[in-house]
């Protein structure tokens, strides 16, 4: 067992060179790119040296509080994502609260399961736990819930008719959207069923690298890795069927009407 | 039959209209006017304030699927939501004869990205049909008939609602068409600007 092998600021910007190297070819070749590259490369690294030392903060404060402030904003973020991956949106404060609540209700319950019952730490909201599994939980979910909103809002907008054409012949609100629903969760859960099928023979998942570059054995990062991607279908699953079924309800009425006038946007 | 009083929505009204069990009341008007706003206000479509019974009971006092059923609306521009044509019918027993009395006998087998605008209008009357609604609010049923037969297949479904009106179902229709009220013995009545003339309408609050 090596154990863990730190790294210095100038093995990083050493790391750069070959990001570099495009930027001089993007450059030389007239592509156009180079901006947006190294701003993305200068963003990325601000944020994450940020995150570093906001982390570290957290951890050596230990407060419960902190923890919890640090969590609603991650919340606060994806929802945002979750708002501005939408071409069609709910209008007022549903546009960004939806997919912030089915991600909150979802990821908490996910979240404070597997710290409670799987994991344990001590105490239970231990940071270097419940954060980093937190943003798990969140990345996942918020992917499929932008993706199942924006499928089902745009499939409302454009199938108007054919909802509406069953609701005239006597249909309930939700027996007229079914078409609409599938489609919109069967794009919500693509992305995990597909990181599930693809896990571990093309790349290793992100946190098992980690873990096994730090020295952990394989047989246990592989139970890790599974425990999370687990907690990760599940919480997807659920943020996505309550997203989905939360907007159906607000785009129609008790009077099974639909309500597009409930939408805002769309660039026909 | 059916009771309209005060129907109001942003864009149209208020609208006062009774139908009678057997008759048939046709609507005609620029475009733009707000015929096809007032069929969807009926249907419950679209939010609207007054009051709209069939039969003495309010449209409020039963579920909304229940009332589009006993109030069919067909607009002009029907909605298919599967390929197949018979994929947008429930097999009732009258389904085979209504279809032969609009001369579709055989579209049940067909696609619905061949059907014509004209195919469309009629089947999509036979779908409202199967549901034995009492009052039909027809959104210019015979507006896209495909020209060498126009005639001939107008004269199918206007005998196909006669027989509605001597079964004693009301029939509200929109119609461009000067003649088809008369052929249909129906009450006439002119919308524009959201107001139905020949009734009590007064010019909508500002």
């Amino acid at each position: 067992m090596t154990g863990y092998l730190a790294l210095t600021y100038w093995d990083l910007v050493a790391a750069s060179v070959f990001l570099l190297l495009n930027a001089v070819f993007s450059i030389v070749l007239d592509l156009g790119l180079t901006r947006t590259l190294i701003v993305s490369a200068v963003r990325m690294s601000v944020q994450l040296i940020l995150v570093g030392l906001v982390l570290k903060a957290i951890f050596l404060a230990g407060s419960l509080l902190w923890t919890l402030l640090a969590a609603a904003v991650m919340l606060a973020f994806a929802g945002r994502e979750i708002w501005a991956r939408q071409d069609r949106r709910l209008s007022g404060l549903w546009g960004p609260g939806l997919g912030a609540a089915a991600m909150l209700v979802a990821g908490t319950l996910v979240t404070v399961y597997a710290l409670a019952g799987l994991i344990r730490p001590d105490p239970v909201w231990m940071p270097q736990y419940a954060l980093p599994l937190f943003g798990m939980v969140l990345g996942n979910t918020m992917t499929g819930v932008s993706l199942g909103l924006d499928t089902l809002h745009t499939a409302l907008a454009r199938g108007r008719r054919e909802v509406e054409a069953q609701l005239l012949l006597g249909r309930t609100r939700w027996e007229a959207t079914r078409p609409f629903t599938r489609q919109a969760l069967r794009a919500g859960f693509t992305p995990i069923i597909n990181a599930m099928a693809a896990t571990g023979v093309v790349s290793l998942p992100g946190m098992m690298t980690g873990q096994i570059l730090s020295g952990v054995d394989p047989r246990e990062a592989v139970k890790y890795q599974l425990m999370i991607m687990f907690l990760l279908g599940g919480a997807t699953g659920l943020g996505v069927l309550g997203a989905t079924f939360g907007s159906l309800w607000r785009v129609s009425d008790t009077r099974h009407r639909l309500r597009l006038d409930r939408l805002n946007g769309g660039s026909r | 039959m059916l009771t309209i009083r005060e129907l109001k929505t942003p864009l149209i009204g208020p609208i006062d209209l009774a139908l009678h069990a057997g008759e048939a009341v046709a609507v005609s008007g620029p475009s733009g006017a707000g015929k096809s706003l007032f069929l969807r206000a009926i249907a419950d479509l679209d939010e609207s304030t007054g009051h709209v019974a069939l039969d003495g009971t309010e449209r409020e006092a039963m579920p909304a699927p229940e009332w589009r059923r006993k109030v069919a609306y067909v607009p002009a521009e029907s909605g298919w939501w599967a390929d197949r044509v018979l994929d947008h019918f429930t097999e009732t027993a009258d389904l085979s004869s209504l279809l032969q009395q609009v001369g579709l006998a055989d579209a049940r087998s067909w696609e619905v990205a061949r059907l014509s605008t004209g195919e469309r209008q009629r089947l999509a009357l036979v779908r409202a049909l199967q549901a034995e609604p009492q009052v039909l609010l027809l959104d210019e049923p015979t507006s896209a008939l495909d020209p060498p037969s126009v005639t001939l297949v107008e004269a199918l479904v206007e005998a196909l609602l006669k027989q509605q009106l001597a079964a004693k179902r009301a029939l509200l229709i929109v119609s461009h068409d000067p003649d088809q009220p008369g052929r249909l013995g129906a009450r006439r009545f002119v919308m524009d600007k959201g107001c139905l003339t020949a009734t009590s309408c007064q010019e909508p609050a500002a």
